[in-house]
């Protein structure tokens, strides 16, 4: 795979801890690598695994859906719904041929600025490894 | 006397069951054939395609396409029915979303070719025959049209007006659609016609047993439970797909204690039929242990052709994305 590739990764972060998480990131002037585009949902349970195909489609080589811990949900069980929704996703992807590392659901809790920057680096590098989706979605006969 | 309305019936990548379900409108089929001109319907009638390249071009009311499109021989007849035809429905949900010939959109072209004449368990092969394009008999080369890399709903090559659900659609909703073309009254173009825009649940008979959360502890298979009559099957564990899937059918299956299998596809404004019913799915597994949720999505042997039985063409992917790795 060429060393230029960039992955480009799609977050969804809950607003009562992931995203707070990031900001606290960026005011601690934690660095992590420049590849995630960061979309708040309210919850992790807002996560429709059509919006997770959807950003495959048009060019995501990774998602990152990420919450409050179990039992920290600001909605109750929401991110417990994300847990269902993702672990039976995950299954489909295998068969669609998209490797599992490419999704992945992690609790993140708004102090756990660290933890995302550790995780985004891992994420980077387990994707670089697998190499750019987007070709791979024009059919080839 | 004004001309009666011409119409058109043509079968793509699909099983014949949707030329069926309009013979099932029984005696209202000699309505139908009052109302309207056939100017083309293999199946039934002894037009050939020459026939219809004659025509000028708009001539046809209406074209009914069933099945999706799986060799060049399916495209060149979709295009060719979208010039000569003022409308265009898709019949069926081959023809809407791929239906249950675009599972093999999860493989490649030789794939498929090898499973079938080479791997499947019933098969009598002993020369490893396999389809060619062409082949010389007594002098006169015959042809096979090839097979395109994958199984397309016939709106991702033509311009489609309206959509008729279902796997087949019923006669009742078939009558419906009908009904609505030759009246004129038509919904704005990309509608489903003759079916339900609510969900199937609203059409079901077991409705009214559902509690207002359904939540389960575990996954069954229909041969694995005889179902009370009178509840919810979902409630009772088994994999129903009403709640994702438009209702038109009456809830046939449902009323032979089989779950729905969501053959009316997606309800208006879902972009991915299969992911939104793995969603709804998923979300009523009263479980938090990753682990014993792990145990019970184990229970679904393919995920894949249980969500997206019928629509897989038209999902987000499309089909497999392995690329050259196969």
């Amino acid at each position: 795979m060429s060393e230029s590739f960039e992955p480009k990764i799609v977050v969804f972060a809950c607003n009562w801890c992931t995203y707070a998480a990031l900001d606290l990131a960026g005011t601690s002037r934690i660095k992590y690598p420049p590849n995630f585009l960061v979309i708040k949902v309210m919850c992790s349970g807002r996560v429709d695994p059509q919006f997770v195909l959807e950003a495959f489609r048009n060019g995501a080589d990774g998602v990152l859906v990420a919450g409050c811990h179990p039992g920290d949900c600001h909605y109750i069980e929401g991110n417990y719904k994300a847990l269902r929704r993702i672990t039976l996703m995950k299954r489909m992807l295998e068969k669609f041929g998209i490797e599992k590392e490419r999704v992945r659901l992690e609790w993140i809790s708004a102090s756990e600025a660290t933890r995302f920057a550790q995780i985004a680096n891992e994420m980077v590098e387990q994707i670089k490894a697998l190499g750019p989706l987007a070709p791979r979605l024009e059919v080839s006969a | 006397m004004t001309e009666k309305p011409k119409i058109a019936m043509y079968w793509c990548a699909s099983c014949g069951g949707c030329e069926e379900a309009v013979v099932d409108l029984a005696e209202k089929i000699l309505d139908v054939v009052g109302l309207v001109d056939i100017v083309f319907w293999p199946v039934a009638m002894d037009f050939k395609t020459e026939d219809v390249e004659k025509l000028p071009d708009g001539s046809i009311t209406a074209s009914l396409i069933n099945g999706g499109v799986r060799v060049t021989e399916h495209k060149y007849m979709v295009e060719m029915l979208r010039r000569k035809s003022k409308i265009v429905i898709a019949y069926g949900a081959c023809s809407s979303w791929g239906g249950v010939p675009a599972l093999g959109n999860l493989y490649n072209t030789k794939e498929l070719i090898s499973r079938a004449y080479n791997e499947v368990s019933s098969l009598n092969n002993p020369e490893g025959a396999s389809p060619q394009p062409s082949m010389d008999v007594d002098g006169t080369t015959l042809e096979l049209p090839p097979l395109l890399p994958r199984l397309l709903p016939i709106d991702q090559v033509i311009d489609v007006d309206y959509y008729i659900p279902g796997c087949p659609p019923t006669a009742d909703v078939t009558w419906n659609a009908l009904k609505a073309l030759l009246s004129g009254e038509l919904p704005p173009k990309g509608s489903v016609i003759g079916a339900s825009d609510k969900a199937l649940c609203d059409q079901c008979p077991l409705n009214e047993s559902k509690p207002d959360k359904v939540l389960i502890k575990d996954l069954k298979r229909p041969h694995q439970v005889i179902p009370d009559p009178a509840k919810c099957l979902l409630t009772q564990g088994l994999l129903c797909l009403g709640p994702a899937t438009r209702g038109g059918c009456e809830a046939l299956c449902v009323k032979a204690r089989m779950p729905c299998t969501g053959c009316f596809g997606p309800l208006d404004r879902v972009t991915d039929y299969g992911a939104k019913a793995a969603s709804f799915m998923a979300s009523i597994i009263d479980l938090q242990d990753p682990e014993a949720l792990e145990e019970v999505v184990d229970k679904l042997p393919d995920p894949v052709g249980t969500f997206y039985r019928y629509t897989l063409a038209a999902s987000s992917l499309g089909g497999s994305v392995r690329g050259n790795k196969s």
